[in-house]
């Protein structure tokens, strides 16, 4: 379509905010620094005729593979010639080159590289790393099974020794054994990290990782006892060749086993390694990036949703006057204003985790471990949260933009598809919430046979306190201001403490029902995970709230007060029953909070459009007709469409083939 | 053979499974019609779904336009005809994977809207398929609200002609099904100007394609809106209007006309028409809502008995997943609903053919609360089984992801429901309206229509209950559902009133409470379902084990509801803080109880394997080896891709310079 003007409501909305955006970006891109830099490797990327394509919505899923491989072949190449190294730094020219979509490379950069320089011995590192560097050797990361998947102890993939021949036998002894979803896998690599059950000298040592090549190098073939393929279309994720792996008697050499720790001597011994926790810290970081990538994908989804209601006029508000902005109705602001807020949340959230993680990394690499525990249960649920918030927030998001959002011009279907196996990869999260529950439960009983606890968690020592002051529910009450987000920060604090302290005292009831400790940890986990689920939520907003007294800019530090606020105060519309039943909120503090939530929509509305501004996707990245940044919806929607598959000749065949038959016979 | 962990399932059925499928369907009598249909469907090739999961929307399109024109003849054979007892099963029986829908409610259209001399000229001919109509109403720009619309019709007496156009590109016509490829005709709603004068959205019938060769008439733009997130098998369409001339008789005219003067006359009540939209919300729940949920029911709940996770006791087995309380708590709560929202449906279709006999006999007082009926339970239905679908969804892990669990396609499907036919909030608001109205009248003494008369008894109580297994009684928890519904009614009614009274505006009034409307006219339909739920169960039989296992399931249904909606029964005290608690301890006791005869449950269901189309559902449970048999099925693994030799040889062989 040919340029043109921004749409006359856009204009009026940024206008009329009354923050400027960019400092809002700074804050979220940590620096105007940091703005600038992303800026600057975004425009590489948008600018470079390379990286241009088609639509990928009217393409089939070998084309978009191909588009895929395309792209990635040439981003390892520019990013070496750019000698952009810094992992953040990749992490944004890959997701612009991609479009925040996945990649067939993404296993190979992410895990099989990452895994040699971690698990590798300096003789391996010699054999694989430089090829793998130099992508002769292209990688994936082989775990998942068709029949495991969380349970990694369950896998049935075996690795039996051979010291006659120096050499381990991998087999996927059953239908269940095979491996199944590991990405890059299906057609892309040529080399896997297969994680099997050692068997030596006739006993099973448990898991271990073995490089296996899979595939031919040169005519990329399957090699003899090998069955590798794509395992099929799924929601989303066409771009992935996600691939399953069979293996009948194929042997490697004893060298390609990972044995940085373990290892398997020439006649067959078993070399135990030293036990780490050091796995915590790489689960640590790939959750803090779900936490991460749960904020972006939340924000783009509400950019577009956002725009579009500023731009789509339906009905009439008021008897005889024009058609009003959807985005004028309470029912649409209330949909759409609480998860605005919980992007920003779910921001804050996400830089949090990071900076503690490089912050407490130092002392990881030193052997002081102290601080990952603890760190490891709460990264745990809040990928759990943040991600189950975020699937279904995206949804609605899509669900405010109507009948149009349905197409797959709007994006938001292709951000859902792309996002919503956060929920169950890097640990399914009804699991994940379990582990955090676990913490919190030993904490609690830490607390209860007097010991003290630290850090997030500490608000469980004043458990112990209130049980002397039996009047403390009624002295509480009065004290919860619903307008000071610090107060609110009290109020979550103590419902978490009421759940966690609920969910552990279920738990003791089953057992003392003389029940075995497995059977009354599962009949009390729905406790469990609500727990979880509340000791989350007050870690949130604890965070926004800390993040506000950091903002210098006065009218930047008010709009993101009253979002911490809606953030907060929705939160509790939507689980009155906890605040109600714990004594923490009366019927009348109930219904103030309805009324304020919806005053503050009315608030939030004239800087709706700058806030998503200031999250600043570009439109290319963006993927979107409705979200468009000039706001020409209708236009661009009529030209996209055009491009569909159906409409590539004026008659479709379909007519010749079948219409035309029909209607000569009846 | 069957996988035992499925097998060992069914041997403990309390219940026979047969005798509760005749129930759900009505009678052994429809099952066996409805099994007799499914079969001559799906044993007859061109149907089948098999490679469904690896088309292309070309693919699709055409192999829905291949079924459609197939069913005519295959209806001719087997001899089944629009008004038999047959008919209604056939587009279960296809998963509603055909073209031509929208053919259908263009003959409706034209028998509803249109005058004998038109139902006359029109209806033969597309019932022979001479021609294939569509239905053009909504725009780019417009959907919910019909004023709204742009496209133009104005009245040429010189010619005795309308001139039709799309006087801007919000106006095109936007999403009609059939539309974008096949249709030669359609029914479009415009704004009639007759002598400069507006009189409103009317209906014309227009030829857009030619039925020689198909090609586009003169005037007329129309194409594919593109790809969306489901229905890659209909081609809808747009539809751009300049200067197309059609005849005056083109305009449907059984309610209005436009004689050739110019002069506009009204004629007859437009009421049954009124009517026949309200019945389209019903009549889609029953195949395009419950079915779908049914169907992820099925699939997750045989998929969870057969995969194994984890141990929960050790040294054994690594467990079903099943057996963990918190995939219950995910799954068994949706499959009550689907029970609890097969009644309701039934409840409706009675209430809708009663409400059909009155309206023949000119008796229009009941439309009110049928209108107020099919959009009030329309949103909630179509909101509470969309969320189910994709509970469903994720309680089956990674492997639910694929297209080849099935549960993709059924929630794209299902979550398109919440919009078409009138958008959720907005239905929601309109039997808002109606609640307040009849509150306010209850208020003042007045008579209202039966279904809401629980609003006149007022009373603030408390919920009796004294312990736990009081909440088994329905009198209990359906008096606590009544209550929480009259307390948000009245309370947003006072609202309401004191901002009015304050001297708010009453459209800016009325903005201001539509939050708490919409939850309103949720509790409303709520108490209503599980109200009927608990009726219904008093009147099964008690034989065969049914009424008991449908009391749990309506047990379940409401206590989850109260679990999940803690605050509204808490407010104002009805129900305390001890006895939320024991309604939390009966829920998840309840849970286990039902977890025995989940599978049971989700057979009674009766679909087969081919109208499941999952590796992770079918009968016999050999999940794995179906998965990875369709795997090799895939177009990735069959088709060479040129990827190799033209990005992945020069990356490995490290040439990447060239590229």
């Amino acid at each position: 379509a040919a340029a043109m003007v921004m749409n006359a409501d856009l204009r009026r909305e940024r206008a009329a905010a009354t923050f400027q955006p960019e400092l809002l970006t700074h804050i979220l891109d940590g620096g105007p620094e940091r703005t600038r830099r992303r800026k600057e490797i975004e425009a590489l990327v948008i600018n470079d005729p390379d990286f241009q394509h088609e639509d990928l919505n009217f393409l089939s899923r070998s084309q978009r593979y191909e588009q895929a491989i395309r792209k990635s072949s040439l981003m390892v190449m520019k990013l070496r010639e750019y000698g952009i190294a810094d992992p953040e730094e990749i992490y944004w020219f890959k997701s612009f080159v991609h479009r925040g979509r996945p990649e067939p490379l993404d296993l190979h950069l992410g895990m099989f590289l990452p895994t040699l320089l971690t698990q590798a011995t300096p003789e391996q590192q010699d054999r694989f790393f430089m090829p793998a560097w130099n992508l002769e050797i292209i990688g994936t990361y082989a775990q998942t099974e068709m029949g495991h998947g969380t349970h990694l102890r369950g896998l049935e993939t075996t690795a039996t020794y051979d010291p006659a021949t120096q050499e381990f036998i991998l087999n996927s002894p059953t239908v269940t054994s095979i491996k199944w979803w590991p990405g890059g896998l299906g057609k892309t690599s040529n080399h896997a990290i297969v994680l099997a059950q050692l068997y030596t000298q006739g006993q099973c040592k448990g898991l271990h990782a073995f490089i296996v090549p899979i595939r031919q190098l040169g005519t990329h073939e399957p090699l003899p006892g090998i069955t590798v393929g794509d395992i099929g279309p799924k929601f989303g994720y066409d771009e992935m060749d996600n691939g399953y792996l069979k293996m009948d008697n194929f042997r490697i050499p004893r060298e390609n086993m990972l044995m940085k720790y373990a290892q398997v001597e020439p006649d067959g011994t078993y070399v135990k390694p030293l036990s780490d926790k050091l796995t915590y810290g790489t689960m640590v970081f790939i959750r803090s990036l779900i936490v991460g990538d749960s904020a972006r994908s939340l924000s783009r989804a509400c950019t577009i949703a956002i725009r579009y209601s500023a731009v789509r006029h339906q009905s009439e508000l008021k008897p005889g006057e024009p058609e009003p902005q959807i985005l004028d109705y309470q029912t649409q602001q209330y949909k759409l204003f609480p998860l605005l807020a919980t992007a920003y949340a779910f921001h804050f959230v996400g830089a949090y985790i990071k900076d503690t993680y490089h912050r407490i990394s130092g002392d990881i690499n030193e052997g002081d471990l102290s601080e990952l525990p603890e760190l490891h249960a709460l990264t745990a649920g809040l990928k759990a949260f943040t991600s189950w918030t975020a699937n279904a927030g995206i949804e609605e998001c899509r669900m405010a933009c109507g009948g149009h959002g349905y197409s797959r011009c709007s994006g938001i279907p292709d951000i859902y598809v792309t996002f919503t196996p956060s929920c169950t990869y890097e640990g399914e999260n009804t699991v994940m919430m379990l582990q955090t529950a676990r913490f919190l439960v030993k904490s609690y009983t830490q607390v209860s046979s007097g010991q003290r606890v630290t850090g997030m968690v500490s608000y469980l020592n004043d458990l112990s306190r209130q049980r002397i002051q039996p009047q403390h529910v009624a002295a509480r009450t009065v004290t919860v201001r619903i307008n000071d987000p610090v107060s609110l920060v009290e109020a979550y604090k103590a419902r978490a403490a009421r759940l966690v302290e609920a969910a552990a005292k279920n738990l003791q009831a089953e057992l003392n029902h003389r029940k075995s400790k497995e059977d009354a940890w599962n009949r009390t986990s729905v406790d469990l995970v609500r727990a979880s689920e509340a000791h989350c939520h007050y870690v949130i907003v604890k965070l926004f709230t800390a993040k506000l007294s950091e903002i210098s800019n006065a009218a930047v530090r008010a709009v993101l007060t009253e979002l911490c606020l809606l953030y907060a105060l929705y939160g509790i519309s939507k689980n009155t029953g906890d605040f109600l039943q714990a004594g923490i909120l009366t019927d009348a503090q109930v219904t103030q909070v309805n009324q304020h939530v919806k005053e503050l929509l009315a608030i939030i509305r004239p800087n709706a459009v700058a806030l998503v501004d200031s999250f600043d996707f570009h439109d290319v990245h963006l993927g979107s007709v409705l979200g468009r940044y000039d706001g020409n919806v209708y236009e661009n929607m009529f030209e996209w469409a055009k491009k569909s598959p159906l409409n590539k000749t004026e008659v479709h065949e379909s007519f010749h083939k079948h219409l035309k038959p029909m209607q000569a016979k009846l | 053979s069957v996988n035992p962990d499925l097998a060992s399932e069914r041997q403990t059925a309390s219940f026979s499974v047969e005798k509760l499928t005749a129930q759900l369907d009505g009678g052994e009598e429809q099952t066996r019609i409805r099994r007799a249909v499914v079969e001559a469907i799906e044993c007859d090739p061109v149907f089948s779904r098999e490679n469904q999961y690896f088309q292309s929307q070309n693919e699709r399109y055409e192999a829905a336009v291949r079924k459609g024109v197939h069913l005519q003849k295959k209806m001719h054979e087997m001899g089944w005809t629009e008004n038999g007892p047959e008919f209604k099963y056939i587009y279960r029986a296809l998963s509603g994977d055909v073209a031509f829908l929208l053919h259908s409610i263009f003959i409706r259209s034209i028998s509803v809207l249109g005058s004998d001399r038109q139902i006359t000229k029109w209806i033969p001919l597309a019932a022979q398929y001479r021609l294939i109509g569509s239905y053009a109403q909504t725009e780019l720009g417009h959907g919910t609200y019909l004023q709204g619309l742009e496209t133009t019709a104005v009245f040429d007496t010189t010619t005795q002609e309308f001139i039709l156009n799309t006087p801007k590109i919000s106006a095109m016509k936007w999403w009609p099904g059939d539309m974008g490829r096949s249709a030669t005709h359609t029914v479009v709603f415009a704004q009639l100007y007759v002598h400069g004068k507006c009189y409103g959205v009317h209906p014309f019938i227009v030829q857009i394609r030619s039925l020689q060769d198909h090609s586009l008439c003169p005037g007329i733009t129309a194409g594919d809106i593109g790809p969306k997130m489901n229905f890659e098998h209909v081609d809808n369409g747009y539809l751009m209007l300049q200067n197309v001339r059609i005849p005056r008789e083109n305009m449907l005219n059984k309610f209005c006309e436009v004689q050739p003067d110019g002069t506009y006359v009204r004629q007859g009540s437009q009421k049954i028409n009124y009517f026949t939209m309200t019945t389209v919300r019903i009549s889609l729940i029953s195949d395009e809502v419950i079915i779908p949920l049914m169907k992820a029911c099925t699939i997750a709940i045989r998929y969870s008995v057969v995969r194994r996770q984890s141990k929960l006791k050790p040294g054994e087995q690594e467990a079903k997943i099943l057996d963990y309380q918190t995939q219950q708590e995910k799954l068994l709560p949706q499959l009550a609903a689907a029970y609890a929202f097969h009644f309701i449906n039934d409840y409706l279709q009675e209430l809708f053919n009663r409400g059909y006999k009155e309206i023949q006999r000119k008796n229009f007082d009941t439309l009110p609360e049928l209108h107020a009926f099919s959009s009030g339970f329309k949103a909630m239905v179509t909101q509470y089984c969309t969320s189910a679908v994709e509970i469903c969804l994720r309680a089956c892990g990674g492997h639910g992801y694929s297209l080849l669990s099935g549960l993709p396609s059924l929630y794209t499907k299902i979550l398109a429901s919440c919009i078409y036919e009138g958008e959720n909030t907005v239905l929601l608001l309109q039997t808002a309206r109606f609640l307040i109205k009849c509150f306010t009248a209850a208020s003042a003494g007045q008579p209202v229509p039966p279904s809401v008369t629980y609003l006149a008894v007022v009373k603030p109580g408390k919920c009796p209950a004294k312990n736990k297994l009081d909440f088994l009684s329905p009198d209990i928890y359906t008096e606590a559902y009544q209550h929480a519904a009259v307390r948000l009614i009245s309370s947003t009614a006072a609202k309401l009133q004191g901002l009015i009274q304050s001297g708010v505006k009453k459209h800016d009034a009325w903005n201001q409470c539509t939050v708490q409307l919409a939850q309103a006219a949720k509790a409303h339909c709520h108490f209503i379902t599980v109200k009927n739920f608990a009726e219904t169960v008093e009147r099964l039989e008690t034989n065969a084990g049914i009424q008991k296992i449908m009391k749990h399931l309506c047990d379940l249904f409401a206590l989850h509801g109260i679990f999940s909606n803690a605050g509204v029964f808490l407010h104002d005290g009805y129900i305390s803080g001890a006895q939320m608690d024991m309604v939390t301890a009966l829920y998840l006791d309840l849970l286990a109880v039902i977890r025995k005869d989940a599978v049971p449950l989700v057979d009674a269901f009766d679909f087969t394997d081919k109208s499941l189309n999952s590796a992770l559902g079918s009968y016999d449970g050999q999940v794995y080896q179906r998965l990875y048999e369709w795997a090799q099925k895939s177009p990735t693994n069959k088709q060479i891709s040129p990827a190799y030799e033209r990005y992945l040889k020069p990356l490995l062989h490290n040439t990447l310079s060239k590229l």
